[in-house]
């Protein structure tokens, strides 16, 4: 009797445990609606770090046209010689797959990459110091996920001294402070927002501030624009009124030439239309609208007094010269009195890119022509021809000389040389 | 009062230039207006000039892959590559569509500056190829009226013989590719100079045809594996 009773308590015991196992694996008892919230959040990071990447324009300098997207490989020309830019797709051997989200954080933190070596100011970690640790993260997870290359990384062709990285030292005690961005809480959240993607994500300054013979940019000079280094494009101050300061355009027009690449103010060409085209066309309004409402808030001041009315002594053969290629050659699209047809054919009377100090953008504009990028806002984009096979030095000097002082235009003239100088530079 | 206006509007219309390579257009919402950046080369209507090609009535596939190969710096002229560099596909085929539908007339051929010699060898390997180096008939593939064959392949007509040199010496060089299989490269790397020389000279002496649009397709099989045709209007 008792074994028999033993044994139905085994049988019991047995289909109780059976039960409950049974009852364990069923499927669908996982914890479903928890983990769904989770997978959903690890899309809306990455979806998130897509967008981040397209603001900081990864993608521009981490590829080469028509290569495979963020595989590297891509010639960077430096006054000091030649970088290769590294490859950033997962792939173990020759890209970050090995790297964590800390390991991207550092780096885009401190400039010092995962091996402990000084990331040459190229990256620009002196802008990118200013993104938030969770941005950090979602750009990473997003880095992560894209599709790996696997293309070894080509080294750089510095001249001595600098390529010895050891020299990054003293570049980074002059011209490096690192720290995330700080909002200011005197300012809306939209200026704030349009700062950090400015300062930020954006390295705007790694352009519109000009870079000194050690290839450093001093904060004091921020946004005062330089010529950009290598590419014989000049980058307007967006500090000055007789650059691209913005202080008196409305916040829609600036929001435009942003995210559309033109507006009825000016259009963007070469290196900027670049940007538009990668980077900022991909941008929501309300962050477009932030950048627009933070540049047009920067504190104006002019680095160099206005041109007197010496320097702008024009012979008056050279103006009639000018005059008369303007009326065949350009009044078609811009108009007898320069007013242009914004934002098809930007105007030029008034247009501080014709009138700033440097006129090398007007010059290579008139050489080679040029067209708005062609972006999600403006999709059919107008150009301009070149005219550096139909006119002459001469004509073509002239012809800058004539809009940048026609009008109460307050240009400089320009001289055959000065022309002569851009023609012999490729357009880039 | 609508003579007023009339003669308002007439003193401000631009008077339309006759020398085709300057800009001009007649309304600001079109695609003419927007293409103003191809006629200082090119001509109004595609027609080319002296030192560049006739674009006007090339397949749309064709004129495409070559726009799309200019952006992406597959096809180098630095000249084309800036313009272009930042163009979505659906403009660059807006743009090969509009210059494959122009018919500006030809210049007249150009005047002979070669011997006879030159000139027959040129029509034999146009007309008849060389089956000896292993070179197809121009014909057999660029249409026999060499207007070029839909979607991808190029009309010869109208071209100037130092475009036509120049471009088969890129060839051979290996700077100016088509997409894979590229038979001109095959065909380009089997000529001699004087064999290009040959060609252009009798291409460019060719009275204009009388119907430029170019051949809806092949005459039969291509002699040559082209990726330019298989893919031309993908």
């Amino acid at each position: 009797m008792r074994l028999a009773a033993r044994l139905l308590f085994g049988l019991v015991l047995l289909a109780a445990i059976a039960a409950v196992l049974l009852y364990a694996l069923r499927p669908g008892l996982l914890p479903q609606t928890v983990r769904g919230k989770s997978v959903v959040a690890a899309v809306a990071t990455l979806t998130r770090g897509e967008y981040l990447a397209r603001a900081g324009d990864c993608v521009a300098c981490h590829s080469v046209p028509n290569g495979r997207q963020f595989a590297g490989g891509r010639e960077m020309p430096t006054p000091f010689g030649s970088l290769f830019v590294p490859n950033i797709t997962p792939d173990d051997d020759t890209g970050i797959g090995h790297w964590n989200a800390d390991d991207f954080y550092r780096m885009m933190h401190t400039g010092v990459s995962r091996d402990g070596a000084l990331l040459y100011p190229a990256m620009p970690f002196a802008s990118y110091t200013k993104v938030t640790r969770s941005d950090s993260d979602a750009l990473f997870s997003y880095l992560q996920s894209v599709t790996p290359v696997q293309q070894k990384n080509r080294p750089h062709e510095l001249r001595f001294p600098f390529n010895n990285r050891e020299m990054l030292v003293g570049w980074r005690t002059l011209y490096f402070r690192e720290g995330e961005f700080v909002p200011d809480t005197a300012q809306s959240a939209q200026w704030n927002r349009g700062a950090y993607l400015v300062q930020g994500l954006g390295h705007c300054a790694m352009c519109h501030t000009a870079i000194n013979a050690l290839g450093g940019s001093s904060e004091s000079k921020a946004f005062e624009g330089g010529m950009i280094p290598n590419q014989n494009w000049y980058a307007p101050s967006l500090t000055s009124n007789r650059e691209a300061g913005l202080g008196d355009w409305p916040v829609g027009e600036i929001a435009d030439l942003l995210q559309a690449g033109a507006s009825h103010r000016a259009t963007t060409y070469g290196p900027m239309a670049e940007v538009v085209y990668d980077s900022l066309q991909y941008l929501t309004d309300d962050d477009a609208t932030a950048m627009a409402v933070y540049l047009k808030a920067l504190p104006m001041r002019d680095a160099a007094p206005a041109a007197t009315s010496e320097a702008r002594l024009v012979d008056p053969a050279v103006l009639e010269s000018g005059r008369q290629v303007y009326a065949t050659q350009c009044a078609v699209c811009h108009g007898d009195e320069g007013k242009g047809q914004p934002p098809a054919y930007p105007p030029l009377a008034g247009n501080r890119s014709i009138t700033m100090a440097s006129p090398v953008n007007s010059i290579r504009m008139v050489l080679n022509g040029g067209y708005a990028p062609g972006t999600f806002k403006n999709p059919r984009p107008y150009g301009m021809p070149p005219f550096g096979q139909v006119l002459r030095d001469s004509e073509a000097a002239a012809v800058v000389t004539y809009v940048r002082e026609a009008w109460g235009n307050s240009g400089t003239p320009v001289t055959p040389s000065q022309v002569n100088e851009l023609r012999k530079l490729l357009p880039d | 009062m609508s003579a007023c206006v009339a003669i308002s509007v007439v003193a401000h219309a631009q008077p339309v230039p006759s020398d085709n390579t300057i800009p001009a257009f007649k309304e600001l919402d079109s695609i003419d207006a927007r293409l103003q950046g191809c006629v200082t080369c090119h001509g109004r209507s595609g027609e080319g000039t002296a030192a560049f090609p006739r674009i006007a009535g090339k397949p749309s596939g064709y004129l495409y892959n070559q726009l799309a190969a200019f952006r992406d710096g597959t096809r180098r002229y630095t000249p084309m590559n800036y313009l272009v560099a930042y163009m979505p596909d659906s403009y660059l085929r807006e743009i090969a569509e509009h210059f494959a539908n122009e018919r500006p007339p030809f210049a007249p051929p150009s005047a002979a500056t070669t011997t006879d010699v030159v000139i027959q060898r040129g029509r034999s390997l146009v007309t008849s190829g060389d089956t000896h180096l292993g070179v197809p008939a121009c014909m057999a593939c660029h249409g026999l009226a060499l207007t070029g064959t839909r979607p991808g392949i190029p009309g010869l007509v109208g071209l100037r013989a130092n475009y036509i040199v120049s471009q088969l010496t890129r060839w051979r060089v290996g700077e100016r590719h088509a997409i894979e299989p590229d038979c001109m490269k095959h065909v380009a790397s089997r000529l001699t100079d004087s064999d290009m020389t040959a060609v252009a000279a009798w291409l460019s002496q060719q009275d204009t045809p009388k119907n430029p649009v170019p051949q809806s397709a092949p005459v039969g099989r291509l002699p040559l594996a082209c990726g330019s045709q298989r893919q031309g209007d993908e």
